[in-house]
């Protein structure tokens, strides 16, 4: 039994070794994803492109004009002459931002009821939105002393990462993307690639039981997994400086399991299809939802009911819970155990379905 | 082969059948095929060689009927006939990315040698099919002929009682089909049962016993020189420099079952029973104004093929 599946996995690292692609993609693909992600997605947007209206044209329109201004989310372009123009710019893409400071801003930062000043926002882009409605609570000069200050209703502090930077929540999420994208396409395919070559048809006619083949096939990209899991909490460390708040043991844990999953989610995957661009496809199909519904990019709470239970079905979900909890808030695994159960029963599951799919047969 | 000599068949189907959705790919073939003979199954493409091949490894169920192989139903008993089975696929089934030993560790292992059984049965099947100067080579780059000698050599590394060959030469230069034969004619020396399909006469002439197949049914069986002996008709060999006129001469002859060219020759299967076929032919093309050498000869392998097949639908164009 044991020199069987031994067998396939020596083969599978001598194909993998001999795939310079592949062995390169297994290096490749974690490191370019996190610079691309770790560097492009980020929240805190700066320098957003805005023009303006000044139709009072005071020293107090101009001072306000000049913090916005100074306090780097907006970087202005040529003021506009007229409302009707900077809706013409915004509408051709030049600007995100237009703020329209009226004839009677003077009296109107006398009166409370009204605001002071019309910010036009592009909604099209979401975090252009987000950013622009944080501007519009931005106090007023307090240079002529009418309104010193402006004390908020709550203070925020925001615990795990005080300086709210956007790398540190998605850079060890961004360990089960890539998890989740380079084993369920790896496994699907070197399965498939098998079935395809024709050498399934000679290996299901020796002695080797399904399940030793599938489990000789996955070995080596289980430790693939943890290489990669390895290689992002590295560069994740030197280059977003990313801390590992819980403990190495709870991380490799949470990652054995995910890996796990995913490796099963591949071998269904490989059941259901006959061809490698088949299988990529599919493959495919389950990588976006998992990305855009787990929780890696959008808050998991804040989405329809039914959507929720759809992303209880996604290794991923589960797992961008469980790094969050480890690397961020130094969770041990041990109060992790319901999405780790969950975790456990999609395992569980897939793999009955999968092994029951596996026949040595043709037919 | 360790087993003391055994007379029961080696194969047995009954009914055996398959279907692929409303394809009937092989349609009620009953066989019996001894042990220590290589035994050859002749068919054109889609004559259903293969299906009935892959439903004797137990790679495909059968829609009806049934296979018995070494005494052992397939495909229920399939996994406990692993070891004794070797089969060779009709495209090379091993890994190409892998050189020619690591495929023959890989499949010792699988067949459960230990390390030193590995290191003795290799360095033997090296030395067998002549794989020794292209040991560290890669599959992929090896020529038909050297893929075949690997996979042959894994196909008996388990020293298998039944060996499933799916037209294993059907890409190899005639040398290495000859050098081919030779090492199954030594497999069948130290007791292998050896089931072979192929396409090419010369090959089937040299199996003991003989299947043909036609559109997935059995249409002919027995040793080929029987299958010689008894073609149901006479075969009329017709030498002309005019081919073409004197095949048109004798085509709408009703007693002329199928024609066939080789050469300056044309090869006309008559009718058995036939009054004077030899006069009647001769006379059919010298009415045209041409000159023909016509007499009786012995029956090809490919004649018994054609009258097997059914004359190919009578009038056969080459």
């Amino acid at each position: 039994m044991l020199t069987r599946i031994m067998a396939v996995t020596i083969k599978e690292l001598q194909q993998l070794s001999r795939d310079k692609l592949t062995f390169g993609m297994i290096v490749g693909i974690p490191l370019m994803q996190m610079l691309l992600f770790g560097y492009a997605i980020n929240f805190d947007v700066r320098g957003l492109r805005a023009a303006f209206v000044d139709e009072a044209g005071t020293s107090g329109s101009r001072a306000l004009l000049a913090d916005l201004e100074a306090s780097g989310v907006v970087r202005f372009l040529a003021p506009s002459a007229d409302v009707a123009n900077l809706q013409r710019r915004m509408n051709a893409g030049e600007i995100n931002v237009g703020v329209i400071v009226p004839r009677d801003f003077e009296r109107r930062r006398l009166e409370r009821e009204r605001a002071a000043v019309q910010l036009l926002v592009d909604g099209s882009d979401p975090m252009t939105d987000g950013v622009a409605k944080a501007l519009a609570n931005a106090p007023l000069p307090a240079r002529n002393g009418i309104y010193a200050s402006r004390v908020g209703t709550f203070e925020v502090r925001t615990e795990y990462n005080p300086e709210r930077r956007t790398a540190v929540q998605i850079v060890p999420a961004l360990i089960g993307v890539i998890l989740n994208m380079t084993m369920v396409i790896f496994t699907a395919a070197a399965i498939v690639r098998e079935r395809e070559r024709g050498n399934f048809e000679l290996l299901i006619t020796t002695p080797v039981r399904s399940w030793e083949l599938m489990a000789g096939k996955l070995i080596p990209y289980v430790f693939i997994g943890m290489l990669q899991t390895t290689l992002v909490l590295v560069a994740a460390s030197l280059l977003f400086d990313v801390p590992v708040n819980g403990r190495l043991p709870d991380l490799y844990m949470a990652a054995a399991l995910f890996i796990a999953a995913t490796l099963t989610l591949g071998l269904l995957i490989s059941t259901v299809t006959r061809t490698q661009f088949q299988a990529f496809q599919l493959a495919f199909m389950t990588m976006l939802p998992s990305i855009l519904l787990s929780g890696f990019m959008f808050p998991f709470d804040g989405m329809p009911k039914a959507i929720q239970w759809f992303a209880q079905v996604l290794p991923l979900t589960h797992f961008v819970e469980m790094i969050r909890g480890v690397v961020l808030r130094g969770a041990p695994i041990t109060d992790l155990g319901v999405q780790a159960a969950k975790l456990g029963v999609f395992l569980v599951v897939a793999l009955a379905i999968a092994t029951l799919r596996f026949r040595k047969r043709l037919d | 082969m360790n087993d003391s000599p055994d007379s029961s068949p080696a194969i047995v189907a009954s009914g055996l059948t398959r279907k692929f959705g409303g394809v009937v790919a092989v349609d009620h073939v009953d066989l019996t095929i001894p042990r220590a003979r290589i035994y050859g199954f002749l068919g054109p493409n889609g004559s259903g060689k293969s299906t009935t091949i892959r439903m004797m490894c137990g790679l495909l169920v059968p829609t009806s009927g049934s296979v018995e192989v070494l005494g052992n139903q397939m495909p229920r008993d399939a996994e406990r006939m692993r070891t004794k089975l070797g089969y060779m696929t009709q495209k090379f089934s091993l890994w190409e990315d892998l050189t020619v030993t690591e495929n023959l560790d890989i499949m010792a292992r699988i067949f459960g040698l230990s390390k030193h059984e590995r290191a003795a049965r290799i360095a033997e099947l090296r030395q067998e099919f002549d794989l020794e100067r292209i040991a560290k080579q890669r599959a992929g780059t090896l020529s038909g002929g050297q893929k075949q000698r690997l996979a042959l050599a894994a196909a008996t590394l388990h020293r298998p009682e039944l060996l499933l060959l799916d037209e294993p030469t059907s890409a190899v230069d005639p040398q290495s089909r000859r050098d081919f034969w030779e090492s199954l004619f030594a497999l069948v020396a130290r007791g292998t049962t050896i089931l072979v399909s192929t396409h090419y006469m010369d090959e089937a002439e040299r199996c003991h016993g003989l299947a043909i197949l036609d559109r997935g049914r059995l249409v002919a069986e027995g040793a080929p020189k029987d299958l010689i002996r008894d073609i149901p008709a006479t075969v009329i060999e017709i030498e002309t420099e005019d081919t073409i006129a004197a095949r048109r001469a004798i085509e709408d002859d009703p007693a002329v079952l199928s024609i066939a060219q080789l050469g300056t020759q044309l090869h006309a299967l008559v009718e058995p029973g036939t009054t004077e076929p030899v006069v009647r032919l001769r006379e059919a093309i010298e009415r045209t104004g041409i000159a023909a050498n016509v007499q009786t000869v012995r029956a090809s392998l490919e004649d018994v093929f054609v009258a097997a097949t059914g004359f190919g639908g009578r009038n056969r164009t080459h």
